[in-house]
């Protein structure tokens, strides 16, 4: 299991990170797609824009987009209508031989 | 570069039956050799395969039940545009010189472990196609006001080029109440939006223009390729309601071939969704951004066949790794004028367009007679 899949899994979402580029190196990688140099792993904020999204029977899922740059599917939990731009939170990940990213309307 | 032609093709008829890919192969290389007398195998200096396939050594296995001994053999993997990718190695080969004659074979069974993206962490627990289709769907709607029923008209099109087509999956029209009737999937995709993934084979002998003519008097010639690869990852599509890679690849392609989309006259695009093909038509420049959907009404009321004629992959099945060669075999017969009931009068110039995963690769060929 990869850094990535196993901070997953406790609920924490990380991305491999580029010191010497300073920026997010997405999807996960060992090197930097930009300098080929050593990433780090952190945290990533646990707030994302919406993008897109549709709906499978009662399920919605969608694109989002956190810190401006790391893009992912996940399911979006609400009741209320979305709306293209506005921000959700990520309320829970998870990695079951699958990245799994669960994310809710702000308040 | 030497010119290259397309000399030959063979199909097998796409369907569901346990046949092995070797097999598939197989059943597609021998009308090639049953229909050109002048070919032997010892003239074939290039064996490509294309599949996603878990088959090792496959090009080398297929060559040796063909009786071939190449001087190059190797497989070629690009999930849906594995088949095109073939071409464009076989057609590097020989342009080069370093071949005269290749052979491209292409094959797939319908539970291929291509149909689904379990590597594309981005998509988080959305491995299967229909979740992109979908985002693709809502963001062209969204943009452009598409509507279900304009969808649907690319599906009961297509269904119906398919039933003038004996080597396609299915052999039976569907109305466009029967496609906006059929099960939802996502909101916006229902399950006559889809291609169906089923075992098949395509083959075509390519060779150069020093040689093609001991096999056939009427080649069609490769003057326009297209290839760009933007990403692995689905989510790295910034746009969803146009296909960047589908825009880089056919500029490359008309500027290669020195032509316009005014100039095509016959046209295989990648519809492994109904919406792909709207967004398709727009991106390699045969309707302007937010027409796609007044296009493909147009065909269905007129039916007209320019696009798809053999019934896109929605009306032909998809089997991955011959796709993009049974769409390239479609124009070949076209500019030969051997088409039949599919024939576009008077088609001189073609255009083959394929693409995989969400559009994160897209290929695009330009033949002329």
């Amino acid at each position: 299991m990869t850094r990535f899949e196993q901070e997953l899994k406790n609920n924490v979402f990380v991305s491999s990170f580029c010191t010497r580029c300073d920026k997010h190196v997405w999807p996960p990688s060992d090197m930097c797609n930009s300098c080929f140099g050593n990433i780090v792993w952190k945290p990533v904020t646990r707030t994302a824009k919406l993008i897109e999204f549709s709906r499978k029977g009662d399920e919605i899922f969608g694109i989002v987009e956190f810190e401006g740059s790391i893009r992912v599917m996940g399911r979006i939990v609400t009741t209320s209508t979305l709306q293209i731009g506005q921000m959700l939170n990520l309320i829970e990940c998870n990695y079951d031989g699958k990245a799994k990213f669960v994310l809710a309307p702000t308040v | 570069m030497r010119r290259v032609g397309i000399a030959s093709s063979g199909l097998a008829e796409f369907s569901k039956n346990d046949s092995t890919i070797e097999s598939l192969m197989l059943s597609s290389v021998k009308p090639i050799f049953d229909n050109m007398p002048n070919l032997s195998q010892d003239d074939i200096d290039v064996v490509l395969t294309s599949t996603n396939s878990d088959s090792k050594y496959l090009s080398n296995v297929v060559s040796e039940l063909s009786g071939i001994s190449p001087k190059i053999s190797h497989s070629v993997e690009s999930l849906c545009n594995s088949g095109t990718n073939g071409i464009v190695s076989a057609y590097s080969y020989i342009a080069s010189g370093l071949a005269d004659v290749a052979l491209v074979i292409g094959a797939e069974n319908s539970n291929s472990p291509g149909l689904v993206l379990e590597w594309d962490v981005s998509r988080g627990q959305y491995k299967h196609p229909i979740y992109w289709a979908s985002m693709f769907a809502s963001a062209h709607m969204r943009k452009f006001g598409t509507t279900m029923e304009d969808i649907a008209h690319v599906g009961a099109q297509n269904h119906n080029n398919a039933t003038d087509n004996p080597f396609a999956y299915f052999k039976k029209t569907f109305s466009l109440d029967d496609i906006m009737q059929s099960k939802h999937l996502t909101d916006n995709l229902r399950l006559l939006d889809c291609s169906m993934p089923c075992d098949g084979a395509a083959s075509i002998l390519l060779a150069s223009e020093d040689i093609i003519k001991k096999f056939t008097d009427k080649p069609v010639w490769i003057s326009g390729i297209g290839q760009k690869s933007i990403a692995a990852g689905f989510t790295k599509n910034e746009d969803l309601a146009c296909m960047k890679s589908n825009i880089q690849s056919s500029h490359q392609a008309y500027d290669m071939a020195k032509k316009t989309p005014n100039d095509i006259d016959v046209v295989e695009l990648h519809d492994a969704f109904s919406i792909c093909e709207i967004i398709e038509l727009e991106d390699l420049g045969f309707a302007k951004p937010g027409l796609g959907s007044s296009y493909v009404r147009n065909l269905y009321e007129t039916n007209d066949k320019k696009i798809n004629p053999r019934g896109g992959l929605i009306g032909c099945g998809h089997p991955l790794g011959a796709t993009g060669i049974a769409q390239t075999i479609e124009i070949f017969q076209q500019l030969q004028g051997t088409a039949q009931k599919r024939q576009v009068d008077g088609a001189k110039t073609g255009l083959v367009h394929n693409m995989s995963a969400a559009a994160t690769s897209s290929t695009v060929l330009i033949l002329e007679s």
